[in-house]
Protein backbone atom coordinates (compact mmCIF):
# COMPACT_ATOMS: atom_id res chain seq x y z
CA UNK A 1 0.00 0.00 0.00
CA UNK A 2 0.98 3.42 -0.59
CA UNK A 3 2.59 5.84 2.48
CA UNK A 4 0.09 8.28 1.93
CA UNK A 5 -2.71 5.73 2.07
CA UNK A 6 -1.31 4.73 5.49
CA UNK A 7 -0.52 8.17 6.60
CA UNK A 8 -4.31 8.88 5.64
CA UNK A 9 -5.44 5.98 7.37
CA UNK A 10 -3.77 6.70 10.68
CA UNK A 11 -4.71 10.63 10.61
CA UNK A 12 -8.38 8.92 10.16
CA UNK A 13 -7.69 6.73 12.99
CA UNK A 14 -6.55 9.08 15.74
CA UNK A 15 -9.23 11.78 14.71
CA UNK A 16 -11.65 9.00 15.65
CA UNK A 17 -10.30 7.89 18.50
CA UNK A 18 -10.73 11.92 19.59
CA UNK A 19 -13.91 12.16 18.60
CA UNK A 20 -14.84 8.88 20.04
CA UNK A 21 -14.29 9.94 23.71
CA UNK A 22 -15.48 13.55 23.06
CA UNK A 23 -18.29 12.70 20.92
CA UNK A 24 -20.20 10.78 24.01
CA UNK A 25 -20.38 14.27 25.91
CA UNK A 26 -21.50 15.91 22.72
CA UNK A 27 -24.62 13.64 22.83
CA UNK A 28 -25.00 13.10 26.73
CA UNK A 29 -25.06 17.30 26.94
CA UNK A 30 -27.07 17.58 23.99
CA UNK A 31 -24.63 19.98 22.42
CA UNK A 32 -24.62 18.75 18.71
CA UNK A 33 -25.42 22.12 17.25
CA UNK A 34 -22.44 23.69 19.30
CA UNK A 35 -20.04 21.08 17.12
CA UNK A 36 -21.79 22.28 14.07
CA UNK A 37 -20.79 26.00 15.04
CA UNK A 38 -17.82 25.48 16.04
CA UNK A 39 -17.23 24.00 12.72
CA UNK A 40 -18.12 26.32 10.49
CA UNK A 41 -16.78 29.26 11.99
CA UNK A 42 -13.59 27.55 11.87
CA UNK A 43 -13.38 28.50 8.34
CA UNK A 44 -12.56 31.82 9.07
CA UNK A 45 -9.36 30.59 11.09
CA UNK A 46 -8.83 29.26 7.23
CA UNK A 47 -9.25 32.07 5.39
CA UNK A 48 -7.73 34.47 8.08
CA UNK A 49 -4.62 32.23 8.08
CA UNK A 50 -4.08 32.45 4.18
CA UNK A 51 -4.67 36.35 3.99
CA UNK A 52 -2.41 37.50 7.21
CA UNK A 53 0.17 34.77 6.11
CA UNK A 54 -0.03 32.42 8.74
CA UNK A 55 0.13 28.99 9.26
CA UNK A 56 -3.66 27.48 8.84
CA UNK A 57 -3.33 24.89 11.45
CA UNK A 58 -2.42 28.05 14.12
CA UNK A 59 -5.12 30.61 13.26
CA UNK A 60 -7.74 27.51 13.07
CA UNK A 61 -6.81 26.57 16.64
CA UNK A 62 -6.77 30.19 17.90
CA UNK A 63 -10.68 30.92 15.69
CA UNK A 64 -11.82 27.47 17.03
CA UNK A 65 -11.21 27.89 20.90
CA UNK A 66 -12.14 32.07 20.42
CA UNK A 67 -15.39 31.01 19.05
CA UNK A 68 -15.72 28.05 21.42
CA UNK A 69 -14.96 30.90 24.15
CA UNK A 70 -16.89 33.26 23.26
CA UNK A 71 -20.01 31.32 23.54
CA UNK A 72 -19.31 30.28 26.76
CA UNK A 73 -19.52 34.01 27.63
CA UNK A 74 -22.59 35.09 25.60
CA UNK A 75 -24.02 31.45 27.02
CA UNK A 76 -23.70 33.29 31.23
CA UNK A 77 -25.60 36.30 30.01
CA UNK A 78 -28.49 34.97 28.82
CA UNK A 79 -30.19 37.59 26.37
CA UNK A 80 -30.47 35.42 23.75
CA UNK A 81 -31.86 32.17 22.97
CA UNK A 82 -28.88 29.05 22.82
CA UNK A 83 -29.29 27.68 18.95
CA UNK A 84 -30.27 31.53 18.29
CA UNK A 85 -26.49 32.37 19.26
CA UNK A 86 -25.29 29.46 17.97
CA UNK A 87 -27.09 29.99 15.01
CA UNK A 88 -25.94 33.77 14.32
CA UNK A 89 -22.34 32.96 15.30
CA UNK A 90 -21.71 30.20 12.99
CA UNK A 91 -22.90 32.06 9.93
CA UNK A 92 -21.54 35.29 10.78
CA UNK A 93 -18.21 33.57 10.89
CA UNK A 94 -18.42 31.68 7.43
CA UNK A 95 -19.59 34.23 5.47
CA UNK A 96 -17.01 36.92 6.96
CA UNK A 97 -14.38 34.19 5.92
CA UNK A 98 -15.93 33.75 2.86
CA UNK A 99 -15.91 37.73 2.23
CA UNK A 100 -12.49 38.21 3.17
CA UNK A 101 -10.95 35.54 1.02
CA UNK A 102 -13.03 37.19 -2.43
CA UNK A 103 -11.00 40.17 -0.98
CA UNK A 104 -7.75 38.94 -0.52
CA UNK A 105 -6.33 39.52 -4.13
CA UNK A 106 -4.25 36.73 -6.15
CA UNK A 107 -5.47 33.94 -3.20
CA UNK A 108 -6.51 30.50 -4.40
CA UNK A 109 -8.34 28.38 -1.91
CA UNK A 110 -9.22 24.79 -2.19
CA UNK A 111 -12.59 25.26 -0.73
CA UNK A 112 -14.06 21.98 -1.24
CA UNK A 113 -11.00 20.22 0.76
CA UNK A 114 -11.61 22.65 3.72
CA UNK A 115 -15.36 21.61 3.43
CA UNK A 116 -15.32 18.23 3.09
CA UNK A 117 -11.69 17.39 4.18
CA UNK A 118 -8.19 16.02 2.32
CA UNK A 119 -7.32 13.30 4.44
CA UNK A 120 -5.58 11.61 1.81
CA UNK A 121 -3.40 15.32 2.10
CA UNK A 122 -2.17 14.30 5.46
CA UNK A 123 1.43 15.16 5.59
CA UNK A 124 3.72 13.31 8.39
CA UNK A 125 3.95 16.45 10.16
CA UNK A 126 -0.36 16.44 10.12
CA UNK A 127 0.24 12.93 12.49
CA UNK A 128 2.83 14.06 14.31
CA UNK A 129 0.61 16.94 15.50
CA UNK A 130 -2.25 14.94 15.54
CA UNK A 131 -0.76 12.43 17.70
CA UNK A 132 0.76 14.89 20.24
CA UNK A 133 -2.67 16.93 20.48
CA UNK A 134 -4.70 13.29 20.87
CA UNK A 135 -2.84 11.98 23.63
CA UNK A 136 -3.07 15.37 25.80
CA UNK A 137 -6.53 15.32 24.74
CA UNK A 138 -6.92 12.25 26.45
CA UNK A 139 -4.98 12.76 29.21
CA UNK A 140 -6.82 16.02 30.22
CA UNK A 141 -10.15 14.42 29.55
CA UNK A 142 -9.47 11.61 32.26
CA UNK A 143 -8.35 14.40 34.42
CA UNK A 144 -11.90 15.96 34.30
CA UNK A 145 -13.71 12.84 33.55
CA UNK A 146 -15.22 12.83 36.87
CA UNK A 147 -16.40 16.20 37.33
CA UNK A 148 -17.35 16.33 34.19
CA UNK A 149 -19.50 13.42 33.98
CA UNK A 150 -21.22 15.09 36.98
CA UNK A 151 -21.85 17.70 36.00
CA UNK A 152 -23.49 16.61 32.65
CA UNK A 153 -25.60 14.21 34.92
CA UNK A 154 -26.72 17.63 37.15
CA UNK A 155 -24.99 20.90 37.20
CA UNK A 156 -26.37 22.07 40.02
CA UNK A 157 -25.59 18.60 42.41
CA UNK A 158 -22.41 19.16 41.04
CA UNK A 159 -21.88 22.60 42.33
CA UNK A 160 -23.14 22.01 45.52
CA UNK A 161 -21.12 19.33 45.78
CA UNK A 162 -18.07 21.53 45.55
CA UNK A 163 -16.66 21.29 41.43
CA UNK A 164 -15.68 24.11 40.13
CA UNK A 165 -18.71 23.62 36.62
CA UNK A 166 -17.62 26.88 35.39
CA UNK A 167 -13.36 25.42 35.18
CA UNK A 168 -14.67 22.24 34.20
CA UNK A 169 -17.09 23.02 31.25
CA UNK A 170 -14.47 25.72 30.11
CA UNK A 171 -11.67 22.84 29.95
CA UNK A 172 -14.23 20.47 27.68
CA UNK A 173 -15.27 23.75 25.31
CA UNK A 174 -11.62 23.91 24.68
CA UNK A 175 -10.56 20.37 24.55
CA UNK A 176 -14.02 20.18 21.71
CA UNK A 177 -12.41 23.32 19.85
CA UNK A 178 -8.91 21.69 19.76
CA UNK A 179 -10.58 18.50 18.31
CA UNK A 180 -12.62 19.92 15.74
CA UNK A 181 -9.75 22.34 14.52
CA UNK A 182 -7.36 19.49 13.65
CA UNK A 183 -10.51 17.68 12.58
CA UNK A 184 -11.18 19.58 10.23
CA UNK A 185 -8.24 18.66 7.91
CA UNK A 186 -8.90 15.33 7.68
CA UNK A 187 -12.76 15.45 7.62
CA UNK A 188 -14.07 18.76 6.81
CA UNK A 189 -15.66 21.74 8.64
CA UNK A 190 -19.28 20.06 7.66
CA UNK A 191 -18.37 16.87 8.49
CA UNK A 192 -16.62 16.57 11.87
CA UNK A 193 -19.47 17.65 14.03
CA UNK A 194 -21.39 14.09 12.64
CA UNK A 195 -18.15 12.13 13.53
CA UNK A 196 -18.36 13.03 16.98
CA UNK A 197 -22.01 12.26 17.12
CA UNK A 198 -22.81 9.20 15.16
CA UNK A 199 -20.05 6.59 16.82
CA UNK A 200 -21.14 8.34 20.23
CA UNK A 201 -24.69 7.01 19.35
CA UNK A 202 -24.48 4.22 17.84
CA UNK A 203 -22.39 3.56 20.81
CA UNK A 204 -25.61 4.01 22.83
CA UNK A 205 -26.92 0.84 21.88
CA UNK A 206 -23.65 -1.64 22.87
CA UNK A 207 -23.47 -0.33 26.36
CA UNK A 208 -24.43 0.00 30.11
CA UNK A 209 -21.43 1.72 31.12
CA UNK A 210 -20.38 5.58 30.57
CA UNK A 211 -16.94 4.54 29.66
CA UNK A 212 -17.50 1.44 27.75
CA UNK A 213 -19.31 4.27 25.86
CA UNK A 214 -16.17 6.08 25.01
CA UNK A 215 -14.11 2.89 23.94
CA UNK A 216 -17.17 1.22 21.93
CA UNK A 217 -17.61 5.00 20.19
CA UNK A 218 -13.76 5.15 19.26
CA UNK A 219 -13.96 1.63 17.94
CA UNK A 220 -17.17 2.55 15.41
CA UNK A 221 -15.43 5.76 14.41
CA UNK A 222 -12.08 3.54 13.42
CA UNK A 223 -14.59 0.81 11.80
CA UNK A 224 -16.09 3.56 9.60
CA UNK A 225 -12.60 5.13 8.99
CA UNK A 226 -11.42 1.86 7.88
CA UNK A 227 -14.56 1.32 5.94
CA UNK A 228 -15.04 4.46 4.06
CA UNK A 229 -11.07 4.63 2.99
CA UNK A 230 -11.39 1.12 1.55
CA UNK A 231 -14.36 2.04 -0.56
CA UNK A 232 -13.01 5.38 -1.39
CA UNK A 233 -9.91 3.45 -2.35
CA UNK A 234 -12.17 0.52 -4.41
CA UNK A 235 -14.97 2.82 -6.15
CA UNK A 236 -12.67 6.48 -6.23
CA UNK A 237 -15.67 8.12 -3.67
CA UNK A 238 -14.71 11.31 -2.04
CA UNK A 239 -12.57 9.47 1.84
CA UNK A 240 -14.79 12.13 4.15
CA UNK A 241 -18.14 11.69 2.94
CA UNK A 242 -17.86 7.79 2.86
CA UNK A 243 -16.20 7.67 5.95
CA UNK A 244 -19.52 9.59 7.50
CA UNK A 245 -21.19 7.23 5.31
CA UNK A 246 -19.88 4.06 6.54
CA UNK A 247 -20.86 5.79 10.24
CA UNK A 248 -24.70 6.01 9.68
CA UNK A 249 -24.51 2.43 8.44
CA UNK A 250 -23.50 1.43 11.71
CA UNK A 251 -25.46 3.33 13.17
CA UNK A 252 -28.47 2.09 11.29
CA UNK A 253 -27.95 -1.30 11.77
CA UNK A 254 -27.88 -1.05 16.05
CA UNK A 255 -30.65 1.03 15.59
CA UNK A 256 -32.84 -1.65 13.86
CA UNK A 257 -31.11 -4.30 15.70
CA UNK A 258 -32.67 -2.47 19.14
CA UNK A 259 -35.34 -1.76 17.45
CA UNK A 260 -35.97 -5.72 17.28
CA UNK A 261 -34.82 -6.53 20.58
CA UNK A 262 -36.92 -3.93 22.68
CA UNK A 263 -40.09 -5.42 20.45
CA UNK A 264 -39.18 -8.83 21.40
CA UNK A 265 -38.77 -8.21 25.13
CA UNK B 1 -24.74 28.26 70.21
CA UNK B 2 -22.06 26.02 69.02
CA UNK B 3 -25.07 23.34 66.87
CA UNK B 4 -26.32 26.14 64.48
CA UNK B 5 -25.09 24.88 60.93
CA UNK B 6 -26.18 27.50 59.20
CA UNK B 7 -28.35 30.86 59.27
CA UNK B 8 -29.83 33.92 56.96
CA UNK B 9 -30.33 36.86 57.99
CA UNK B 10 -32.62 39.14 55.87
CA UNK B 11 -32.18 37.70 52.46
CA UNK B 12 -34.06 39.34 49.77
CA UNK B 13 -33.70 38.52 45.99
CA UNK B 14 -35.45 40.10 43.01
CA UNK B 15 -35.01 38.86 39.35
CA UNK B 16 -35.50 41.27 36.31
CA UNK B 17 -37.04 43.53 38.90
CA UNK B 18 -39.36 41.25 40.71
CA UNK B 19 -39.51 40.56 44.25
CA UNK B 20 -39.09 37.32 44.88
CA UNK B 21 -37.91 37.12 48.25
CA UNK B 22 -38.42 39.84 50.97
CA UNK B 23 -36.28 40.18 54.39
CA UNK B 24 -36.26 36.10 55.26
CA UNK B 25 -34.33 34.86 57.85
CA UNK B 26 -33.75 31.25 58.90
CA UNK B 27 -31.55 29.04 61.40
CA UNK B 28 -30.81 25.46 61.38
CA UNK B 29 -29.14 23.84 64.11
CA UNK B 30 -28.01 19.76 64.44
CA UNK B 31 -30.30 17.45 64.36
CA UNK B 32 -33.21 19.40 63.69
CA UNK B 33 -35.36 19.08 60.66
CA UNK B 34 -36.55 22.83 58.93
CA UNK B 35 -39.58 22.98 56.86
CA UNK B 36 -40.56 25.03 54.32
CA UNK B 37 -44.05 25.54 52.78
CA UNK B 38 -45.98 28.17 50.98
CA UNK B 39 -47.50 28.12 47.52
CA UNK B 40 -46.28 27.69 44.19
CA UNK B 41 -44.58 30.61 43.18
CA UNK B 42 -43.69 31.45 46.94
CA UNK B 43 -39.72 31.77 46.31
CA UNK B 44 -39.46 28.44 47.97
CA UNK B 45 -36.82 26.91 45.79
CA UNK B 46 -35.14 30.74 45.52
CA UNK B 47 -34.55 30.42 48.86
CA UNK B 48 -33.04 27.07 49.00
CA UNK B 49 -30.90 28.36 45.63
CA UNK B 50 -29.49 30.89 47.60
CA UNK B 51 -28.54 29.64 50.23
CA UNK B 52 -26.64 27.01 48.31
CA UNK B 53 -24.63 29.76 46.59
CA UNK B 54 -26.85 28.94 43.31
CA UNK B 55 -27.99 32.15 43.15
CA UNK B 56 -27.09 34.84 44.41
CA UNK B 57 -29.19 37.34 46.83
CA UNK B 58 -29.19 41.19 46.81
CA UNK B 59 -29.40 41.90 50.18
CA UNK B 60 -28.69 39.57 53.45
CA UNK B 61 -26.15 36.90 54.78
CA UNK B 62 -25.31 33.83 55.10
CA UNK B 63 -23.54 32.19 57.55
CA UNK B 64 -22.13 28.39 57.36
CA UNK B 65 -20.58 26.71 60.14
CA UNK B 66 -16.64 26.23 58.95
CA UNK B 67 -16.57 22.95 56.56
CA UNK B 68 -19.76 22.55 56.44
CA UNK B 69 -20.68 19.76 54.36
CA UNK B 70 -24.20 19.84 52.63
CA UNK B 71 -25.97 16.87 50.86
CA UNK B 72 -28.58 18.37 48.28
CA UNK B 73 -31.35 16.72 46.81
CA UNK B 74 -32.67 19.13 43.58
CA UNK B 75 -35.99 18.96 42.40
CA UNK B 76 -35.99 17.81 38.82
CA UNK B 77 -32.81 15.24 37.79
CA UNK B 78 -33.64 14.54 34.29
CA UNK B 79 -30.85 11.91 33.20
CA UNK B 80 -30.07 11.84 29.21
CA UNK B 81 -31.44 8.60 28.11
CA UNK B 82 -28.35 8.72 25.90
CA UNK B 83 -26.33 8.37 29.42
CA UNK B 84 -26.17 5.05 30.57
CA UNK B 85 -25.21 5.28 34.13
CA UNK B 86 -25.91 2.31 36.57
CA UNK B 87 -27.32 3.33 39.99
CA UNK B 88 -24.31 2.48 41.63
CA UNK B 89 -22.05 4.67 39.04
CA UNK B 90 -24.30 7.30 39.73
CA UNK B 91 -24.02 7.60 43.64
CA UNK B 92 -20.42 6.86 43.47
CA UNK B 93 -20.27 10.29 40.95
CA UNK B 94 -20.70 11.88 44.60
CA UNK B 95 -17.31 14.35 44.92
CA UNK B 96 -15.41 12.31 47.64
CA UNK B 97 -17.41 8.87 47.39
CA UNK B 98 -15.48 6.00 48.19
CA UNK B 99 -16.47 2.11 47.46
CA UNK B 100 -16.87 1.43 51.45
CA UNK B 101 -19.62 3.76 51.82
CA UNK B 102 -21.70 2.90 49.24
CA UNK B 103 -22.82 -0.35 50.59
CA UNK B 104 -23.31 1.25 53.91
CA UNK B 105 -25.74 4.44 51.79
CA UNK B 106 -27.61 1.82 50.01
CA UNK B 107 -28.83 -0.12 52.84
CA UNK B 108 -29.62 2.86 54.98
CA UNK B 109 -31.95 4.13 51.95
CA UNK B 110 -33.01 0.46 51.47
CA UNK B 111 -31.73 0.93 47.80
CA UNK B 112 -29.16 -2.22 47.77
CA UNK B 113 -30.84 -4.43 45.48
CA UNK B 114 -30.85 -1.86 42.31
CA UNK B 115 -27.00 -1.15 42.22
CA UNK B 116 -26.83 -2.57 39.16
CA UNK B 117 -30.35 -0.97 37.28
CA UNK B 118 -29.80 1.72 34.95
CA UNK B 119 -30.89 5.06 36.41
CA UNK B 120 -33.09 5.92 33.94
CA UNK B 121 -35.38 2.76 35.18
CA UNK B 122 -35.92 3.64 38.84
CA UNK B 123 -40.07 4.20 39.83
CA UNK B 124 -40.31 7.86 41.09
CA UNK B 125 -39.70 6.63 45.25
CA UNK B 126 -36.70 4.16 43.75
CA UNK B 127 -34.76 7.28 42.60
CA UNK B 128 -35.63 9.79 45.31
CA UNK B 129 -34.05 7.62 47.83
CA UNK B 130 -30.91 7.33 45.56
CA UNK B 131 -30.52 10.74 45.39
CA UNK B 132 -30.61 10.71 49.41
CA UNK B 133 -27.95 8.10 49.14
CA UNK B 134 -25.61 9.90 46.60
CA UNK B 135 -26.62 12.72 49.76
CA UNK B 136 -25.93 11.00 52.31
CA UNK B 137 -22.07 9.07 51.03
CA UNK B 138 -20.50 12.26 51.84
CA UNK B 139 -21.63 12.04 55.17
CA UNK B 140 -22.90 15.25 55.27
CA UNK B 141 -23.72 17.56 58.64
CA UNK B 142 -26.83 18.97 56.13
CA UNK B 143 -29.55 17.66 53.94
CA UNK B 144 -31.14 20.16 51.85
CA UNK B 145 -33.91 18.71 49.97
CA UNK B 146 -36.41 20.76 47.36
CA UNK B 147 -39.52 18.50 47.36
CA UNK B 148 -37.87 15.37 47.96
CA UNK B 149 -41.49 12.98 47.60
CA UNK B 150 -42.50 14.86 44.22
CA UNK B 151 -43.07 11.64 41.93
CA UNK B 152 -43.87 9.41 45.02
CA UNK B 153 -46.87 7.70 45.18
CA UNK B 154 -48.69 8.11 48.77
CA UNK B 155 -47.37 4.80 50.68
CA UNK B 156 -44.18 5.98 49.46
CA UNK B 157 -44.08 9.18 50.54
CA UNK B 158 -44.99 7.97 54.36
CA UNK B 159 -41.92 5.74 53.85
CA UNK B 160 -39.47 8.71 52.52
CA UNK B 161 -40.21 10.80 55.21
CA UNK B 162 -40.08 8.42 57.70
CA UNK B 163 -36.73 6.91 56.68
CA UNK B 164 -35.86 10.84 56.74
CA UNK B 165 -36.59 10.79 60.54
CA UNK B 166 -35.04 7.87 60.86
CA UNK B 167 -31.57 9.27 59.23
CA UNK B 168 -32.11 12.40 61.04
CA UNK B 169 -32.32 10.33 64.58
CA UNK B 170 -29.33 8.15 64.01
CA UNK B 171 -26.76 10.60 62.08
CA UNK B 172 -27.79 14.33 63.61
CA UNK B 173 -28.02 15.98 60.85
CA UNK B 174 -30.05 19.61 60.37
CA UNK B 175 -32.38 18.89 57.36
CA UNK B 176 -33.56 21.68 55.17
CA UNK B 177 -36.44 20.73 53.05
CA UNK B 178 -39.24 22.53 50.76
CA UNK B 179 -42.31 20.73 50.55
CA UNK B 180 -45.77 20.44 49.40
CA UNK B 181 -46.67 17.52 51.77
CA UNK B 182 -48.18 18.96 54.90
CA UNK B 183 -49.76 16.37 56.61
CA UNK B 184 -46.90 13.88 56.08
CA UNK B 185 -43.78 16.54 56.64
CA UNK B 186 -45.46 18.83 59.60
CA UNK B 187 -45.41 15.69 62.42
CA UNK B 188 -42.04 15.31 60.84
CA UNK B 189 -40.66 19.03 61.38
CA UNK B 190 -39.29 20.61 64.01
CA UNK B 191 -39.64 23.74 62.77
CA UNK B 192 -42.30 24.78 59.95
CA UNK B 193 -41.74 28.22 58.09
CA UNK B 194 -44.73 29.41 55.74
CA UNK B 195 -43.22 31.37 53.11
CA UNK B 196 -44.95 34.21 50.56
CA UNK B 197 -42.07 36.03 49.55
CA UNK B 198 -41.59 36.87 53.24
CA UNK B 199 -41.84 34.51 55.86
CA UNK B 200 -45.47 34.38 56.83
CA UNK B 201 -45.72 32.54 59.68
CA UNK B 202 -42.95 30.29 61.60
CA UNK B 203 -42.88 27.77 64.73
CA UNK B 204 -43.16 24.19 65.74
CA UNK B 205 -45.71 22.79 64.09
CA UNK B 206 -48.19 22.42 66.86
CA UNK B 207 -48.02 26.59 66.75
CA UNK B 208 -48.88 26.22 62.85
CA UNK B 209 -51.18 23.50 63.48
CA UNK B 210 -53.42 25.94 65.91
CA UNK B 211 -53.55 28.68 62.87
CA UNK B 212 -57.09 28.03 61.75
CA UNK B 213 -56.19 28.14 58.04
CA UNK B 214 -53.84 25.33 58.93
CA UNK B 215 -56.09 23.78 61.14
CA UNK B 216 -58.77 23.53 58.21
CA UNK B 217 -56.43 22.08 55.50
CA UNK B 218 -55.04 19.59 58.32
CA UNK B 219 -58.47 18.24 58.68
CA UNK B 220 -59.77 18.06 55.34
CA UNK B 221 -56.44 16.26 54.13
CA UNK B 222 -56.63 13.76 56.69
CA UNK B 223 -60.33 13.01 56.09
CA UNK B 224 -59.63 12.95 52.18
CA UNK B 225 -55.85 10.98 52.97
CA UNK B 226 -55.56 12.59 49.36
CA UNK B 227 -56.11 16.03 48.79
CA UNK B 228 -54.84 18.51 46.05
CA UNK B 229 -52.87 20.80 47.88
CA UNK B 230 -54.27 23.81 48.25
CA UNK B 231 -52.88 27.34 50.11
CA UNK B 232 -55.10 29.30 51.09
CA UNK B 233 -52.81 31.24 53.55
CA UNK B 234 -52.96 34.73 52.99
CA UNK B 235 -51.77 37.99 54.85
CA UNK B 236 -53.16 41.65 54.95
CA UNK B 237 -51.83 45.12 55.15
CA UNK B 238 -51.94 47.50 58.22
CA UNK B 239 -52.23 51.24 57.76
CA UNK B 240 -48.22 51.66 57.54
CA UNK B 241 -48.54 48.82 54.58
CA UNK B 242 -46.65 46.31 56.54
CA UNK B 243 -47.60 42.64 55.63
CA UNK B 244 -49.16 40.78 59.06
CA UNK B 245 -51.07 37.87 58.84
CA UNK B 246 -54.75 37.50 59.54
CA UNK B 247 -54.60 35.85 62.49
CA UNK B 248 -51.90 36.82 64.73
CA UNK B 249 -50.76 33.35 65.76
CA UNK B 250 -47.39 31.20 65.62
CA UNK B 251 -44.49 34.33 64.86
CA UNK B 252 -46.36 36.67 63.19
CA UNK B 253 -45.14 39.12 60.82
CA UNK B 254 -41.82 38.53 59.99
CA UNK B 255 -41.25 38.78 63.88
CA UNK B 256 -42.38 42.34 64.12
CA UNK B 257 -41.10 45.31 62.58
CA UNK B 258 -38.86 44.05 60.06
CA UNK B 259 -40.19 45.02 56.94
CA UNK B 260 -39.50 48.68 58.03
CA UNK B 261 -36.10 48.21 56.93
Amino acid sequence: MDDFILRALFAGILVAILCGALGVFVVWRRMAYFGDTVSHASLLGVSLGITLGITTHLSVLAVAIGIALLMIVLQAKQRVSNDTLLGILAHSALSLSLVIISLTKGVQINLEAWLFGDILASSNQDIMTLCITTVIILIALRFIWKPLLSLTVNENLARVEGVNVTLVSSIFTILIAVTIAIGIKVIGALLISSLLIIPAAAARYLVCSPIRMVFVSMVIGIFAVCAGMTSSFFFDTPTGPAIILSASFIFSLLFIYNSFKESNS
Amino acid sequence: MSNILTSLENISLSIAGKKILDNVSLTIKSGQIVTIIGPNGAGKTSLLNVFLGLQKAQEGTIFRSPHLCIGYIPQQVAIDPHLPLTVADFILLAKDSSHERLSQVTADVVASHLLEKPIQALSGGEFQRVLLARALIRQPQLLVLDEPAQGVDVNGQAQLYQLLEKLVKQHQFGVLMVSHDLHLVMAKSDQVLCLNQHICCSGSPEDINQHPEYRKLFSTIESESISVYTHNHDHQHNLDGDICPLIQQGKACGTGGQHHG
